[in-house]
């Protein structure tokens, strides 16, 4: 059994009386020590399910729903507030794009990983320093013994993320999620970071769901990938597969926005059309209108799939 | 070129201690701390008894024996200053720690709860507002009588709203910041994300604002003084003084302006101090 289960999870937004669906019932599994890349265009509801998972919603007018969300054998949507909070930090960690300004400005970075290891573990105010020089070291901050002790200010922006990283790696969490963790910094520090997480899944067992919308970082660590658009995953695979022989129509689409995949060309591809508003979407397959091969059941029924979510995928797969 | 500073180091040093509000503020602490020694060291000072009368002494001008002159009662002038600092400075700091505690806690748990709770306490705050401060402050002193002790209690019930205020609005930011939402991904729970976290982020502007707001607790308290509510005679408090000495404004001017100036250079201190501690954290920032 997979380390985490996620059936038919919803993000719903009640605006104004009337319900709009962000998130459309997103299944997927993530097994220990697996890494699942969650791509998908901006708004295509990708970080709202993590943060429907985590159950951080940005706004009251926001509610989840599901099947299940189990994590090790533990239905997360059973659970009340107080319960969710021993799961956050403790089993579920999220590390975030900004990490300048994700860490609290007025305290020591040791303290901050302390605090956590404090909260979670039980540990003593001297044992938790220790452990918060450990993580520290683990993430590759040189000289945490004198690091430990500095103010984020003092620290880099490819600093801050790793201490950002042994923040939310000092609680000892089975799955972290990752919300676009080197879209901020420069791509030298992009591929350090990239591999240290790589490097804490091999030491750790860690699971990670990583969300970007950044095929190049996908192709370079990830296990898995899932594909969202609109709300709804469209196609679910391995990496290899799903990168070299896509079916869903999207997912080839993006595959062909990247630069790389269109050098002979004067411009480089787009899909055209825009993504369509969650309150507004177009009756069948909401990637119907965009879609280059859309067929007229695709105006009509929502597809279904767990793997492909589409009337008519490209060529089987090998 | 050559490669030599066009400024002598020693010298940019000195224009870096200008611009960042540090000199302000040493200035503004410098007064502070000689007040405060007079104060401390008052009986050692002070060249007569404060409160001892001598009639045949009386109203003399400023003089090497009285070099700040003497009172309608024959009072040394300068040991009532000196002592008298020790009244003022109690009043500028006890006056503003009340409100300040108070006004923190309340706005920081009706800002960052929200919803009907942080409603009621605006609508509190705006019918403390409604009132002329120093209309509220007597009418409290009024029922509880004259004294140190009411000016403190009014000082609190009035005072707390402009603190208040200044806090809620910093944790309504705040609690919406990235960090905040980090916090929560660990895990913590709501008092420890509010005054473990948001709250010392949201205290730099009420720091500095308590610091300024210490002259106009000194000014309240000296007119309070002024108005026979506050500190009661014979005891020496520079407001106290300057009522007394009004009758003799024509014939004696320094028993008001000796104690007037006091409260002038006491609250300059305290000014300076608060702009130049908000130029050093402002420059932080």
């Amino acid at each position: 059994m997979s380390l985490l289960q996620v059936r038919d999870l919803s993000v719903i937004a009640n605006n104004g009386g009337r319900d709009v669906t962000l998130v459309d019932r997103v299944s997927f599994d993530l097994a220990e020590g697996e890494i699942l890349g969650l791509v998908g265009e901006s708004g295509s509801g990708k970080t709202m399910a993590c943060r429907g998972l985590i159950r951080l919603l940005p706004s009251a007018n926001l509610r989840v729903q599901g099947t299940a969300v189990s994590l090790a054998g533990q239905d997360l949507l059973q659970l009340d507030d107080a319960g969710m909070r021993a799961v956050r930090g403790g089993q579920l960690g999220m590390i975030f794009q900004n990490p300048g300004s994700h860490l609290d400005p007025l305290m020591r970075i040791g303290e901050q990983i302390a605090e956590g290891i404090r909260l979670h573990q039980g540990a003593s105010k001297k044992d938790a320093r220790l452990q918060a020089i450990e993580v520290l070291r683990q993430v590759g901050i040189p000289d945490p013994k004198a690091r430990v002790d500095n103010y984020p200010h003092e620290f880099s922006g490819g600093m801050r993320q790793r201490a950002m990283i042994a923040v939310a790696l000092g609680c000892n969490p089975k799955v972290l999620i990752a919300d676009e963790p080197t879209t901020a910094l420069d791509v030298t520090v992009q591929a350090q970071i990239l591999r240290l997480l790589l490097d804490l899944r091999d030491q750790r067992g860690l699971s990670i769901i990583m969300i970007t919308h950044d095929l190049g970082v996908v192709a370079q660590t990830c296990d898995a990938i899932a594909v969202m658009y609109a709300g709804r995953l469209c196609e679910h695979g391995s990496k290899y597969e799903l990168l070299a022989h896509p079916q869903h129509p999207y997912t080839a689409g993006l595959i062909d926005c990247q630069p790389a995949h269109s050098s002979g060309h004067a411009l480089l591809r787009t899909i055209p059309g825009q993504p369509p508003l969650l309150d507004a979407l177009p009756d069948g397959c909401r990637f119907h209108p965009r879609c280059p091969q859309a067929g007229t059941l695709c105006a009509e029924v929502l597809p279904q799939g767990a793997r492909v979510a589409c009337h008519y995928p490209l060529g089987e797969r090998p | 070129m050559s490669s030599r500073p066009l400024i002598a180091p020693w010298r940019l040093r000195l224009r870096f201690g200008f611009r960042n509000g540090r000199l302000t503020a040493a200035w503004g602490l410098l007064i502070l701390l000689a007040w405060l020694a007079l104060a401390l060291f008052a009986p050692w000072i002070a060249p007569f008894d404060p409160i001892a009368q001598n009639t045949d002494m009386s109203l003399l001008a400023p003089s090497l024996a009285h070099p700040f002159g003497t009172d309608n009662y024959g009072r040394d002038i300068l040991s009532r200053v000196i002592w008298g600092a020790r009244i003022d400075l109690q009043l500028a700091v006890v006056g503003v720690i009340f409100p300040f505690i108070i006004g923190t806690f309340i706005g920081a748990v009706s800002g960052y709860v929200g919803g009907r709770f942080d409603s009621f306490c605006m609508r509190v705050i705006d019918v403390v507002l409604a009132f002329p401060f120093l209309v509220l402050m007597l009418a409290i002193m009024a029922i509880l009588g004259p004294g140190l002790k009411s000016f403190y209690i009014a000082m609190a019930l009035v005072g707390w709203v402009s603190y208040a205020r200044l806090i809620r609005s910093q944790i309504l930011v705040l609690k919406e910041s990235e960090f905040a939402l980090a916090a929560k991904s660990l895990g913590f729970g709501h008092g420890r994300i509010l005054f473990r976290h948001l709250l010392p982020n949201a205290l730099f502007g009420s720091i500095v604002f308590s610091m300024s707001d210490a002259v106009l607790v000194l000014l309240n308290g000296a007119a309070v003084s002024y108005l026979g509510l506050g500190v009661q005679p014979p005891t020496a408090e520079w407001g106290t003084m300057v009522a007394e000495g009004q009758a003799f404004i024509t014939t004696a001017w320094w028993i008001c302006t000796f104690p007037g100036l006091a409260i002038v250079t006491l609250a300059m201190g305290f000014s300076l101090l608060a702009d130049g501690v908000a130029q050093v954290l402002g420059d932080r920032s």
